[in-house]
Formats: structure tokens, sequence, C-alpha cells
């Protein structure tokens, strides 16, 4: 083609937003066969499959149109919006958010080959459409795929914090004898608090001796076992005897690892026995009342 | 400074006020350990409730002074460590190991009571 001829051609193609409008009402008019194939195309590949085809279908409908008037308009907070709207309805019939992504990218598929059947003869106008879709088709699935990626991180920073919080009482159960049930992970932070409000517990209860229960705690590491020593020694500098019980093989195998003196640190297997043994230690024996005592009483 | 010793029956009770500086401690230790041999007393309790640090030279005067005053034929404890001072003495790896240590000054003297039953009982 001579170069006079293209420059002409290219000069009476639309601009990029015009062209746009009409791609997205091409894809409006065909909307009903593009769907039936976009569904076709989310079960073909195993998507969704929580969901039934009418159920995938009835989604397909609005998920479709707005899509369609996003590659036309594509402002950012529109797509969020759409990114948000998205996950809460599909989100709620059990699919992943993986897959929503997926389907996201299956429609791009279907709209870019319905394009390519449309343009493709005109090869310097098919291009020009591409040039046009492209942009944003993609700007919409970044939007969704990073709006996941976030919303997964919020979700994660809020059970982190949910766990952080969970309060770990430390609660007096004799007189002098303390009990530190201690449940669920342990980071540094936490470790912090549940050693002070050990501490201050101590002094506020005159504590003489202490059982701290790490049954509850799943993962061990040396870092948890390097805490509970100093939790120990400190107790022990506030003239306070501690008794350590639900420790796992696993976590007896930390502290070791870090060489923990195992005459230093006291430990029973459950909490019933490590009880038993501070009672001991304070002086008190349990001694069950008799029938026949129990009787003689009664009478 | 003078740091004020108690008598209390066979036992001498310090308590110690806090910020005292390192040549204030020498000579507290000093002091105690001479203390403890004039009046015949057959403890020490060494009362830190005061404080709000304790520092690796306290400790190793502290150990010092223990092992001087066993030498003397005296058991000493130390009382009244703050939990902020326990957790951070922990945590720098001070653990006052071979000390006896007790909550408070009442916790103290029952230890130390303990103590003089037990060396009865094995030297009968």
């Amino acid at each position: 083609m001579a170069i006079k001829e293209k420059q002409t051609l290219l000069q009476s193609v639309p601009e990029s937003t015009v062209l746009l409008r009409e791609l997205a009402s091409h894809l409006r008019d065909n909307r009903i066969p593009l769907r039936e194939e976009w569904t076709r195309r989310i079960i073909e590949v195993g998507l969704l499959t929580a969901m039934t085809r009418e159920e995938i279908f009835a989604e397909a409908t609005t998920v479709y149109d707005n899509y369609v008037a996003l590659l036309e308009t594509g402002s950012v907070e529109a797509i969020q919006a759409y990114a948000h709207d998205l996950s809460e309805r599909i989100i709620q019939r059990g699919v992943d958010t993986q897959e929503v992504l997926g389907i996201v990218l299956l429609l791009r598929d279907v709209l870019a080959r319905a394009l390519f059947k449309k343009y493709q003869p005109d090869v310097v106008l098919f291009n020009l459409v591409l040039d046009a879709f492209e942009p944003a088709a993609n700007r919409i699935a970044k939007t969704v795929g990073v709006g996941f990626v976030q919303e997964r991180e919020r979700t994660i920073l809020q059970q982190q914090k949910a766990i952080r919080e969970l309060s770990t009482p430390v609660l007096q159960v004799r007189d002098r004898m303390l009990i530190l049930p201690i449940i669920g992970s342990i980071d540094p932070q936490r470790a912090r608090k549940v050693t002070e409000l050990l501490l201050r517990g101590i002094r506020a209860h005159r504590a003489k001796v202490v059982v701290i229960d790490i049954t509850g705690v799943p993962s061990v590491d040396t870092a948890i076992a390097n805490h509970l020593v100093q939790a120990v020694d400190a107790s022990r500098l506030m003239g306070a005897a501690v008794i350590v019980t639900g420790v796992s093989p696993a976590f007896a195998q930390s502290l070791v690892t870090i060489g923990v003196d195992s005459t230093k640190m006291n430990t029973v297997g459950d909490l019933q026995g490590g009880i038993e043994a501070a009672e001991q230690l304070l002086g008190y024996k349990l001694i069950k009342i008799s029938e026949t005592t129990r009787n003689n009483n009664e009478k | 400074m003078r740091v004020q010793i108690f008598k209390h029956g066979n036992y001498l009770i310090a308590a110690i006020p806090s910020a005292l500086s390192d040549d204030d401690l020498l000579e507290l230790r000093d002091d105690l350990a001479k203390q403890v041999g004039e009046c015949r007393a057959s403890a020490l309790i060494v009362d830190v409730t005061a404080w709000d640090v304790m520092d690796s030279f306290a400790v190793r005067i502290f150990r010092n002074m223990v092992q001087m005053i066993r030498l003397r034929g005296a058991d000493t404890i130390i009382v009244g460590i703050q939990p902020e001072v326990a957790f951070a003495m922990v945590q720098l790896g001070l653990t006052l190991a071979d000390v006896a240590t007790a909550l408070d000054l009442e916790e103290g003297i029952e230890y130390l009571e303990r103590q003089k039953e037990n060396r009865a009982f094995l030297t009968r």
C-alpha cells in the first residue's frame, strides 16, 4: 500500500476512545452469544464448580454487562467497585478468589476473539482495535487481581491482630498458686506481654508457684522456647517456682536444642499433673472424703 | 551514701535505695559483709524493692557479696525484685542463678526460717 493511501486510511480511522465506544457497542449487541460462549468456556475449563450452570449464567449476565461498560469508561474507581461487587456476588457461593480472576481473564479471551472475528479482515484497523482493547482489558484484569490480593492481605492482618489480642489470663486457683494457660501462637510481642502479665500477677497475688500450660501452643521453635525460659527465670527472680505443663515432644526438642538445663526447668506432662505438683510444693495434700465418713456425717 | 540496716533477730535487713553508683555498691558490699560479722548474724536480707534497674555490674557485686558472706557462715537472700527489673535482667541473661531470691521481706524471712529448720534437721 502506498504511503499516501495508508495515511488517508489512518486519518479516516476513529480515535481510541471513539473506537472503544464502537467495540463496546459491538460487544453489547452480541452479548447473548458471547455470554453463552463465556459460560461454556468457564465450565469447560473447570471453574466455578461450586455453582450450577444456571447460576453461572445468571451471574454472567451482570458481570458481562458491567465488564463491557468498564471497557468503555474504565476509571480505576469504577473497576475497583466492579471487582468488589464481583467478589461479593461470587464468593458468597463458595467460589475461590483465584477463580474470579480466572473467569475475568476468560471473558477477556472471549471478547478478544469476537473482535478478531469482526475486524480481522482489515489488518490496520484490527491493530488499532487491539491497541484500544488491550490496555482497557488489562486494566480491568490487573485491578481485579490487585484488589483481591489486597483484600486477602487485609484479612490476614486482621487475623494476626486477633491472635495477638487473644487474652492470656493469669488465674489464681489456690492461695499462692497461679495458672497461666497459653492458647494460640506466640510471637515476640505476645510473649513479652504474657511475661509482663505473669510477673505482675506474681507480685499481685504473692504467688509462690506458677503453672504455665503450653498445651494450646500449636507451633514451637527455639524462639518461643527462649521466651519461655526467660519467663521461668524472671519468675524465679521474684521468688516463684515455675512448673511447665503440656510440653509436646517437638517443644522438648526445642528446649534441648537451645541448651536448657533440664534440672532447672520443671516440666510435667499435663496440667492435672502440674497442678498436683504445685500443690505438693505448697504443702497441700488432696484427700478424698470416704463414703463411710460422709454417711456418718449425714446421719 | 549510708544504707539503713536493720536487725531482726538473727537476721540483718538492708533496704537499698535506688540509684546507687558503682562506688556506692562496692562500699555497700564491704559494709554489709563487715556488719554480718560484727552482729554475728545468721543471714542477710537485701531488699531491692526500690530499684528500677539492675545491671550486670550490680549482679556481679551481689554475687560477690553472697560468696563473701557465706564464707563468714551466713546466708543471703535478695528480695523485692520488681517485674520490670526481672524482665530486663533475664533479657540480658542475668539470672542470679546461685543467689536465693524471694518476692518480699515476709517471704524472705520465711525462706530463711525454712533453711534453718532444714539445717537443724540435717545436723541432728
